[in-house]
């Protein structure tokens, strides 16, 4: 479904990424791990068309999309979760969701949408009035999410979700992503510098270091993996 | 007292089009963090451009009637939309991802190069032309209060146009685009939101009412000149800031409370001269003890 080849990324001078290869097949969750640095953001940032890579493609069913502008891989159905969340802390809830649904012109298909969201963030419908930078970290996680959902992707893209979250949310998230993954059919990207949480829910890992990849395999081999385990999982 | 309210309306009628004029820089620096200095010229070609409208709609439409100012002014609008787009387009666009201090000084190039270019002599020459009266004038008594027609224009004016962009912004989907936009540009085209058209709509939008701003503020002038612009221009610009950069209905307060308090000190013997002298000490004095504005927020740096 998604393939990306020999991607090459530059800040300036310097190189993020050395040439990164990875594939997604339809369905799948698969995550990308490594350290802080290693050039995971980079990377989902290249896919999604934030950033313009050097060198390398990047294929979606088929189709090029390397060099396309983010708006425009959006309407392809691939959807980016960006690190740090970036809800409009301006705008209310709703009107984030709104806006996740902004090439949506069917209002009963955005209705429905809605509706999913909140079935599965159902916190999200408590504050839908509010603003959305006063919510706390998890909730704007959450909303992040339901954001994302509601341009009905196929494929989504989610840039360390457990990052600054209680450990109690960490877990609701992952379970709905999951959920996401199962009852929606909707194939997962998912960045972790949480690799034990990750390496859990995913069926495939790629392990990135400075900028390259340095292991693939399943994700239950990856966690027997001893590179993995003292590097990542904490011995 | 009467001189009191007297003042008072006038003050309005004036704050009121600067309202209007601060609007569009207070949306162009939300969306794009930048001062377009090159706003105030776009006012005076709206108002040139209905100069030279008026004669062209005289022989379909009676001259003063209400639908002629109407229809003159909206097609002057949609003039100043499409110089403003193009604005963005050539000028600022390719400089967006560049620091801001670049886009400042293109923007008074830009400014510079209308106002210079229009006083050629091949184009609207520097001379002060006397601006048609799209409406009759007419001096209304309230007792001893008189009320002028154009004044009744510019309020009521005003009034639908600020009610309009609050509608627009706050209940519209391309305006609440517009505020995602603000908030964060790469958030927004992950959304599938195309930046650049959001950009084009408030550029044309600021634009279109910049362009009224220049009509009313002419009705009122004893005439037009392709220099008009900068005096509202600056004034605007300073009730922007007044009123929180990047805030719409601080940009409206600012307007009409520069407008009302210039008006006031004007009309005190001694301090008529001194209009510009105030209007630079309320916003210094803004800037010490609210930085943000009237109505901004203290701005928090996005991470
Ligand atoms: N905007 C930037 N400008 C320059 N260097 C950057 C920028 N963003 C990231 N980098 C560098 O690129 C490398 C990869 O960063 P990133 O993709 O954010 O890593 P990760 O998400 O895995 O923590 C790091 O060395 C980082 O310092
Ligand atoms: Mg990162």
């Amino acid at each position: 479904m998604l393939e990306v080849k020999n991607l090459v990324v530059n800040y300036g001078a310097i190189s993020a990424l050395h040439g990164i290869s990875l594939q997604v097949e339809q369905g799948d969750i698969v995550t990308l791990i490594g350290g802080n640095g290693a050039g995971k953001t980079t990377t989902l940032r290249a896919i999604s068309g934030l950033l313009k890579p050097k060198s390398g493609e990047v294929i979606y069913h088929g189709q090029n999309i390397t060099r396309l502008p983010a708006h425009k891989i959006v309407a392809a159905g691939l959807s980016h979760v960006p690190e740090g969340r970036m809800v409009f802390a301006n705008l209310t809830v709703l009107e984030n969701l709104k806006m996740g649904a902004y090439l949506q012109k069917d209002k009963a298909v955005v209705a429905n949408e809605m509706d999913y969201v909140f079935s599965i963030f159902p916190r999200l419908k408590e504050r839908e009035k509010q603003i959305s930078g006063t919510l706390s970290g998890g909730e704007q996680q959450m909303l992040a999410i339901g954001r994302a959902l509601m341009g009905k992707p196929k494929f989504l893209m989610l840039d360390e979700p457990s990052l600054g979250i209680a450990p109690l949310l960490v877990k609701t998230i992952f379970e709905k992503i999951g959920e996401i993954n199962r009852e929606r059919g909707i194939t997962i990207l998912l960045v972790e510098q949480n690799a034990n949480l990750a390496l859990e829910i995913s069926r495939y890992g790629y392990v990135l270091e400075t900028g390259k990849i340095i292991l693939q395999d399943d994700s239950t081999a990856l966690r027997q993996n001893p590179k993995v385990k003292s590097a990542y999982l904490g011995g | 007292m009467e001189l009191f309210f007297q003042q008072l309306i006038n003050g309005l009628a004036l704050g009121a089009i600067y309202a209007l004029i601060a609007l569009g820089y207070t949306m162009v620096y939300g969306v794009l963090r930048f001062i377009n200095f090159a706003h105030s010229d776009v006012l005076m070609l709206g108002a040139f451009a209905a100069y030279f409208l008026a004669p062209g709609i005289a022989k379909v439409l009676p001259p003063h009637s209400f639908a002629s100012a109407l229809l003159i002014t909206i097609l002057a609008a949609a003039i100043c939309a499409i110089i403003g787009i193009l604005i963005e387009r050539l000028a600022y666009r390719p400089l967006r991802n560049r620091p801001k201090l670049t886009v400042l000084i293109t923007a008074i190039g830009v400014s510079l190069f209308i106002e210079f270019t229009c006083q050629h002599k091949a184009v609207f020459r520097s001379e002060t032309r006397r601006f048609p009266e799209l409406l009759p004038i007419n001096d209304y008594h309230f007792g001893g209060l008189v009320v002028n027609s154009n004044d009744i224009v510019v309020l009521v004016t005003t009034i639908i146009l600020l009610a309009a962009m609050w509608f627009i912004v706050q209940h519209t989907k391309t305006g609440t685009a517009m505020r995602a936009v603000a908030f964060n540009m790469q958030a927004a085209s992950l959304m599938g939101i195309d930046v650049n058209r959001i950009v084009s709509f408030t550029f044309g939008l600021g634009s279109a009412l910049a362009a009224i701003a220049g009509i009313l503020y002419a009705m009122k002038a004893p005439g037009i000149d392709p220099l008009m612009g900068i005096q509202p221009g600056l004034r605007a610009f300073i009730a922007a800031v007044l009123g929180g950069i990047g805030n719409l209905p601080g940009a409206a307060l600012g307007g009409i409370v520069l407008g009302v308090v210039e008006t006031f000190a004007g009309g005190i013997p001694g301090l008529s001269n001194y209009r510009d002298g105030i209007a630079f000490a309320m916003l210094i004095g803004i800037l010490i003890f609210r930085p943000a504005g009237l109505l901004g927020k203290a701005t928090v740096e996005k991470v």
